[in-house]
């Protein structure tokens, strides 16, 4: 068993990256997916097709286009990377958060549906009640939607970090495969199967990959049935 | 406290153009299924934007559409109990009850948690879930949360439809005690002769999107012609009465009224107690002299001060029992045979078998024999 838990400091630095980016990711990617979802789920105005195809697509695209597509926006002479770079000195291409970005975005599809589909659930005539009792629309969505939706935006968080974790295609695309920098899990197995003799080193990081991601869903589970208990709903 | 309401909304092809004024201690509307009862009581919640109109409430303007006002329903402070209670599921019974509290400007909180939660006996639920709430409890529930936001004005809509008749039983005399017990007004929506002849100090009838009818209780609920067609037998005079005694040994209780004693099955509330009671004008037999050898045990003299033409082949007499007006509903052939006509003494019969719970109120349970 010693050769699985053996890891090399470059490993051990792709499984940290990893998780990093895949939290950041994920928990970044929160807020504007709630937002995205509430629209999708109750707004009503032209163009909202096309805001949910736009918000799907890196679904469908290859993600090698996405990676591109991002490399073309947010990178050095990107509009958006040399803006950002200038103005606030965040840089994307070829650093862990380009990484990071790539992650949020590729997952933000599957965020969104999940957490859309808790918003559709809510009862809106819980919200009409709290009004009634003198809760503004923030506080309505503060204690009543935000609470109801919970299982949902769970399931959604859970489903970007696990799409984070497995993310290559556009991430390798956008920010290359530099260790200790972008190089992530999946693209540390990569690395490996291109190599001679790299087939210990590739099994070692897949079943990392595979216990991250199971022990991810498993703890979903349980919040998501926490939740669901807490809430007795009938 | 006054409740000004002029408006005029559409909603596909349902028009609601309705002006209303009420100073009640609890007014109902009242009207069939589809009358705009429950669009009104939304629009005075602030859940619908009229149309058209203006509403306001104890003279403070919530709704202009001339003025282009429209208060929120979040700062009106009005009350709302929904037929479908609608708590938080999320929240415990307690969570529930306290919610309103914390945006009720603490000048304003007026409600007492303890004394809300003795009134409607819901103490033993604090600690509960909605969902393991029976449909009584979380209507009970639902009232408390309404209440303890301290509002201006509290609107009930049909909080008793959706129960069974043992549960609207349970519930019946906590509102009763809300409407005498506390200084809210009271605006209940309700479809139900039984609950408005009960509750209610003002009627409000609609039907199909207009006011057909105002005024006080008593007076309405002998219009038969204003109630739906399948409440039409309940209509009736309502009479307000009090127990003088509780006559153990038949299991009767009797009732003082300006009309004279009046008997009815024993009744759960102590002596001296205060009781509405309806009595249907269906169930009125009429006599031209004192009857002997009659079964009725209820016999109230008066005289003919109306005659009026009911549905098919029957007559609604209203008879004055000394200043108290009962209904009887009885067929044209009888008026003939028994040649009734206005002025005319006669005596209405009533059967105490007649009356029942649903037009005496069981009355809230007294621990002891009063």
């Amino acid at each position: 068993m010693n050769w699985l838990l053996d890891l090399t400091p470059d490993e051990w630095n792709a499984v940290r990256l990893s998780i990093k980016v895949a939290t950041v990711a994920m928990l970044a990617s929160l807020p504007p997916g709630i937002l995205i979802a509430l629209v999708l789920a109750r707004g009503r105005f032209w163009g909202k097709t096309l805001l949910n195809g736009l918000v799907h697509l890196p679904l469908i695209l290859p993600p090698v286009v996405t990676g591109y597509l991002l490399l073309l926006t947010f990178g050095r002479r990107g509009l958006a990377g040399a803006f950002l770079a200038e103005q606030f000195g965040i840089v994307f291409s070829f650093r862990w958060t380009g990484a990071a970005l790539a992650c949020a975005i590729m997952g933000f599809p599957l965020m969104v549906r999940a957490i859309r589909l808790s918003v559709e659930a809510v009862d809106r005539k819980m919200e009409a009640a709290a009004g009634t009792l003198g809760a503004n629309p923030l506080w309505v969505f503060a204690t009543i939607t935000l609470p109801l939706i919970l299982p949902g935006l769970i399931a959604g968080a859970i489903l970007s970090f696990a799409k984070a974790m497995g993310e290559f295609g556009a991430t390798i695309t956008f920010v290359s495969n530099i260790p200790n920098e972008t190089q992530t899990l999946p693209s540390a197995i990569y690395t490996f199967t291109q190599v001679p003799g790299g087939d210990a080193g590739a099994l070692r990081l897949t079943l990392i990959s595979i216990v991250i991601s199971m022990a991810a869903l498993v703890a979903s589970e349980v919040l998501a049935q926490r939740v669901g208990r807490r809430m007795d709903i009938e | 406290m006054t409740v000004l309401v002029d408006i005029s909304h559409r909603l596909g092809d349902f028009a609601v153009d309705a002006s209303l004024e009420s100073a009640g201690r609890l007014t109902a509307l009242f009207g069939p299924s589809g009358s705009g009862k429950t669009t009104l009581i939304n629009l005075i919640a602030g859940l619908i934007h009229p149309d058209k109109g203006r509403i306001a409430v104890d003279g403070r303007v919530l709704v202009d559409t001339d003025a282009g006002l429209f208060v929120p329903k979040h700062k009106r402070r009005i009350g709302m109990v929904f037929q479908d209670a609608r708590l938080f599921p999320h929240m415990s019974v307690a969570g529930n009850l306290r919610y309103g509290r914390w945006f009720t400007p603490a000048a304003e909180r007026y409600a007492d948690f303890n004394a809300v939660v003795e009134l409607l006996g819901i103490g033993h639920l604090l600690e509960r879930r909605p969902a393991k709430l029976s449909g009584g409890e979380k209507q009970r529930v639902a009232i408390g949360r309404a209440l303890l936001a301290s509002p201006k004005l509290l609107l009930m809509d049909e909080p008793l439809a959706s129960l069974d008749e043992a549960r609207k039983a349970e519930i019946l005399p906590y509102i009763e005690r809300l409407r005498d017990e506390t200084k809210i007004p009271i605006v209940y929506v309700s479809h139900s002769v039984a609950e408005v002849a009960r509750l209610a100090s003002d009627v409000v009838v609609l039907a199909q999107g207009k006011v057909v009818a105002s005024g006080a209780t008593g007076a309405i609920m002998q219009r038969l012609d204003l109630l739906p067609a399948e409440e039409r037998g309940e209509g009736g005079a309502v009479l307000d009465t009090n127990v003088l005694r509780h006559d153990e040994a038949f299991g009767m209780s009797v009732l003082g009224s300006a009309a004279g004693e009046i008997r009815v099955p024993r009744l759960a509330v102590p002596m001296g107690a205060p009781v509405r009671i309806r009595v249907r004008a269906r169930d009125v037999m009429i006599a031209t002299e004192p009857p002997v050898g009659l079964s009725a045990l209820n016999i109230l003299p008066g005289t003919i001060v109306a005659v009026r033409p009911g549905m098919g082949p029957t007559v609604e007499i209203a008879i004055d029992c000394n200043g108290v007006i009962v209904l009887a509903r009885i067929t044209e052939q009888s008026k003939h045979t028994l040649r009734l006509r206005l002025g005319g003494k006669v005596f209405a019969v009533i059967k105490t078998v007649s009356f029942d719970s649903a037009t005496t109120g069981a009355g809230l349970p007294v621990e002891a024999d009063g």
